[in-house]
This record gives C-alpha cells, structure tokens and sequence, in this order.
C-alpha cells in the first residue's frame, strides 16, 4: 500500500465501515431485534423451564451457564449473515461496482466489509447480553478475555461471511451455510452442554468443532470456567482469522464472483 | 510529450463462455477531446469500457490512461477515471446524497469536502432536493444523473460514458448535451457511447466505430463526415411530377406521387437541383434530409455480411 494514500485509504476504510453500519442500523427491525425476540425464548424454555430441572452444570445453575453461549451464538450467526447478505446484494445489485472502479485496495474492502459485521455482531451481542439480564445475573471473569474472543470471534465469522457472499449465485446460496453448518457446529459446540458431560469418543470429535473452542474461551472469560486450554482457543481463533483472510484476500484479487 | 487519455493496444477479450468480444484493437484519445465510441449492439463497447474500468478482466493487450500502465499502476488510473455505467449499479436503499458522498469516500475524499462536492454535482444536475429520497425512487432520467453526479464527484480528469442519454427525454437530453461540453471544455476528456448518432456528431470531435470487437473507423468527426460522397433529401412535391429529369451528379427517386428522393453527389451544389426540377416543372413544397448523415455513413460501415445475423426476427 502507497504511503502516500495512507489518509485517503483510510477515509475510504471509514467510509465502507459506516455504510455498512447505516446498512443494518436502517433495517433494525430485520437485523438486531429479532435475535433478541430469539435469544428471550431460548432463556425462557431452556433456561428457565427445562434448565431448572437440570440443575448444575460445571459447578453453575444451568441458566447462568448457556449464557455465554447463547451470546456468542448471536454474535457468530449476526457478524455472519451481515456480511454476506451485504455482499451478496452489492453484487446483486452491482453496487459491488461502485468499489470496484475506485482506488479502494481489496484489502480495504475486506476490511470494510469486517468492520461492519463486527459492528453487527456485537451489537445484537450487547442487546442480547442485556436480554439475559432479565433472567440471569451479570459475571464478569475477565474483561480482557471476553472481549477479545468475542471481537476476534465475530472477525472470524464476517471473513467467513464475505467468503460465502463471494461465491454465493442466488439468495438460497447465502442461507445454505448458516443453517447447514454454521446452527449445527455451534449447536454442539458447547452453547448448551459442557463436552466433559461427553462420551470419549464424541469428546474427541467434538474437539475438531472450531466453535468449541470460541464458546469456551468466551464462556472462560464471563464465568471463569472452561473445557479447553484458553492459549488453544486463541491459536485457533488466530489461524483462522490469518487463514479466511488470505483467501478472501486471493479471491477479491481474482475478482471471483465480482469481475467477469 | 503529452499524453494521451486513453491508449488501448491489442486489447483481447474472451469470455469465460469462449465468446471473442474484443479481437484486438487500438485505440488512442487524446487528452481534452470529446470522444465517441460508437458500435451497434453487441460490438463490444462496453466490453471495452469495462476493461478501463477495471470491472471486466482483459485476456490480453495494453490499456495506458494518462499514461498509467493498468498492469502496473490500477490504482492511478483509477484514480483519474470517472465512469456513468450503461446499467444502474447504486443501491437502491441508499440515499441519493449517499450514494455520492460514499463514492467520494472511496477516493479519500473526507466527508465534508464530500457533502460540499455533492451538494455542487448534485446540484448542476437538479437532482440535490431529492438526496434524501432513497435512490429508487427516482425515474429512469434522474437515475442517469445521479450516476453522472456520483462519476464526477472525485474530479476525475477522464470521463467515459456508457450510453449517458438512454431513456432521457428531448429536453433533458439537450441540457445533458450542454452539461457535458461545459465539462468538456474545463479541460476533462470525455468518451462517450451511444446510438443517438446525432448526439455524437453534434458533441464529439473525435470518433471510433467499433463492430464484432473490431474497430472499423478511427477518426475525426470531420473527415468521417466528409467521406459521405452522397447526400440523400427527400423532396415533397405541390403536384404529381409526370417524368423525373435526370442529370449525371443528381439521381431522382420517385417514392410515391408526391415524393422525391434525391442523391446528390459531393461537390454538386443544391442550385443545381432546384435548376433541374424547374426545367421540368415540378414544384417542391418542402424538402428535408433523409436520415442523419453520420446515420448513413455508421449504417454502411457496420452493415454485416450476412444479413439474416442482425435484426429482430418477428415471432413466427
Ligand atoms: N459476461 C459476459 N459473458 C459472455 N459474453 C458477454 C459478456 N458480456 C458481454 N458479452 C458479449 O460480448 C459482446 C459485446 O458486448 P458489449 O456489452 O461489450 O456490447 P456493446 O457494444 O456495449 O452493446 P450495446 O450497444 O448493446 O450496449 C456481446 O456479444 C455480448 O453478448
Ligand atoms: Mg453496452
């Protein structure tokens, strides 16, 4: 990157950043609320109702305990489908063009497009927080720990979420992945049970889950309690970010899905 | 040495689907003109435009803006080309003042400075009241300026549009026409696409046509003009002409009773025809051309081999 354009690169940055905000920001009624009318059910029925018959898990009443992943479930799923629904209807409609044709470096607009599924995810984060309030009361183990594998955790998803919007051809192709893969790994990644209540074998499987490690790093950092070895969980979350990064890097590039 | 706008050589272009869209041509625009590209359907001018663009990736060839290598130095020419696209790309759910302000964001234009640039493009196009109204809701010729005020917004020293005046009326058209020479004239070059041949010839100096990705005229509009060795008028009669006189440089057409067409050659004044039809009595009510000379002259230029290829074929 030219030194020289270091300032216009970075109004260009904060210019994509804050379209992107204004994006969902404009459309909350679609965006932010209804994981909050989800997450509300999710502590009513499990939580409250089934969850007081559970009792204990890890040490913590069972309410207390899906907190943190029921969080970083609408952290991922958000910071997700904001990017590649964004993504997806800039090529659509062939906005995408309007970037394309100027100096913004590919880098910048990944970047960009992070911000705002960052900017996404731990907003409806917040407001779910707030959510459990009513039924939980708030813990704080370690602000630094929370927040930065719930940041690092929602770069993850928004470059996994640009990646999909790139190669998605039609709006069934910007679904697919969410509900196929992302609801299921992190279903069992943790969110609802601790993985030592697991059989060996299904511990071990469950030890490839790249969520597992996000969840309870994230659920380390609200109640102090985990599975995994934190260091491992940042390595991974690390790899991943450098990994998802690279290859929207080579595919914008390419101009994949963007340029004919 | 001053250098040109726009140079494209040997530009190459297959579609993914095998289809050769551009087989190689060159091109030079030079800097401060006014130039059109002009082409039937499917030529390939836009192709070539996409490919200046940066929008459409080349398979092979050089293209040089201002003297920027686009292999080696996309980001400067990006940086001096303004482009009017021939399909609307804004998004919709964006403001119309956005839609601009958030352009000039890309090229690092910081947000005030951005606002004062829109409210002026925004402004000289009429469209600044309605930067509030979500992009959508605009007609189809207002949608046409936005993309003019959202291309000009980095001051771009280049100007290329893709069919500006599509589906934008008389009066708007003309005022377009005036809007862009003034540009023009501030010293920005501009291309120009279109299939209002009479828009070219009355704005452009310098003309290309281009045909099954290949250019076939590359020229000043004067010299294209003065190739024309014919002219054609139509002659509106008072009364039935009983025979048609004839004369070596002047050819006399009867289309119905009351209708004359006349070919007259290059160099054979109008004196000479009005002579003609005096000595045989034939009294003319009105006269006018036939078509748009450039119209001629683009026609027999891009008028393909095989005749059933072009043309819309009537359902059967
Ligand atoms: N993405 C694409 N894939 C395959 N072929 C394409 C693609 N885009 C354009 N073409 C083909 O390339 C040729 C040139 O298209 P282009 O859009 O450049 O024409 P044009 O001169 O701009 O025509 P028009 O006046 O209709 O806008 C056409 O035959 C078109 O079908
Ligand atoms: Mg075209």
């Amino acid at each position: 990157m030219n030194r020289l354009h270091l300032h216009e690169n970075w109004t260009a940055l904060r210019t994509i950043v804050l379209k992107e905000v204004l994006r969902f920001a404009r459309i909350w009624v679609q965006t932010v609320l209804p994981p909050m009318v989800t997450m509300a059910l999710y502590f009513i029925i499990f939580g409250g109702l089934i969850g007081a018959r559970i009792g204990e898990m890890d040490g913590f009443r069972y309410m207390d305990f899906i907190v943190p992943g029921l969080i970083m479930l609408a952290v991922i799923t958000n910071s997700y489908s904001n990017v590649v629904s964004s993504f997806f209807s800039a090529k659509f409609q062939r906005h995408i063009e309007e970037l394309l044709v100027s100096p913004v470096p590919n880098s910048l607009i990944i970047l960009g497009f992070v911000g705002g599924g960052v900017a996404r995810g731990l907003t409806v984060g917040v407001a779910v927080t707030l959510v459990s309030l009513f039924f939980s009361p708030f813990s704080l183990h370690s602000i630094g720990v929370t927040l930065s594998i719930v940041v690092m955790t929602s770069v993850v998803f928004a470059l996994a979420g640009l990646i999909n919007g790139v190669f998605a051809r039609s709006f069934d192709d910007i679904s697919i992945v969410p509900t196929f893969v992302l609801t299921p790994l992190t279903y069992l990644g943790g969110v609802f049970y601790s993985v030592s209540l697991l059989p060996d074998f299904w511990q071990g499987v469950s030890q490839l889950n790249p969520i597992l490690y996000m969840v309870n790093a994230f659920r380390y950092g609200l109640l102090g309690t985990t599975d995994l070895p934190l260091t491992l969980s940042y390595a991974i979350i690390i790899a991943f970010i450098v990994g998802l990064y690279l290859f929207a890097l080579v595919l914008l590039n390419r101009g994949v899905g963007v340029r004919s | 040495m001053m250098n040109a706008a726009l140079e494209i050589r040997a530009l190459r272009k297959t579609y993914r689907n095998g289809f050769e869209a551009l087989k190689g041509i060159d091109l030079t625009v030079a800097e401060g003109s006014f130039f059109a590209l002009l082409g039937p359907n499917g030529a390939g001018k836009s192709t070539t435009i996409g490919i200046v663009t940066s929008l459409v990736n080349k398979t092979s060839g050089k293209v040089r803006v201002f003297g920027h290598d686009l292999d080696r130095d996309i980001q400067e020419v990006k940086r001096n080309i303004g482009l009017v696209p021939q399909e609307f790309n804004f998004n919709n759910f964006e403001p119309v003042g956005e839609v601009v302000v958030n352009q000039a964001g890309y090229y690092g234009i910081p947000r005030q400075e951005a606002w004062k640039r829109a409210r002026h493009y925004l402004g000289e196009l009429g469209l600044w009241d309605k930067r509030k109204e979500m992009a959508r809701t605009l007609s189809g010729g207002m949608k046409r300026r936005l993309m003019i005020a959202r291309a000009l917004v980095h001051e771009p020293r280049l100007l290329i549009l893709d069919e500006p005046t599509a589906g934008v009326d008389i009066e708007l058209r003309r005022s377009m026409w005036e809007f862009l020479q003034n540009i023009n004239c501030d010293g920005r070059s501009i291309i120009l696409t279109t299939h209002y041949l009479e828009e070219a010839e009355r704005l452009c100096r310098n003309i290309a046509i281009i045909d099954h990705g290949l250019i076939v005229e590359n020229t000043t509009m004067k010299s294209l003009l003065a190739k024309l060795d014919t002219e054609t008028v139509v002659l509106d009669l008072q009364a039935a002409a009983p025979k048609l006189p004839e004369h070596e440089s002047i050819q006399l057409r009867r289309i119905d009773d009351l209708t004359l067409e006349a070919d007259i050659h290059r160099g054979e004044s109008l004196n000479t025809l009005f002579q003609l039809l005096d000595a045989a009595q034939i009294s003319v009510q009105s006269m006018r051309n036939k078509t748009n000379r450039l119209e001629e002259l683009f026609l027999r230029m891009t008028r393909s081999t095989e005749s059933g290829e072009r043309g819309i074929r009537a359902a059967s």
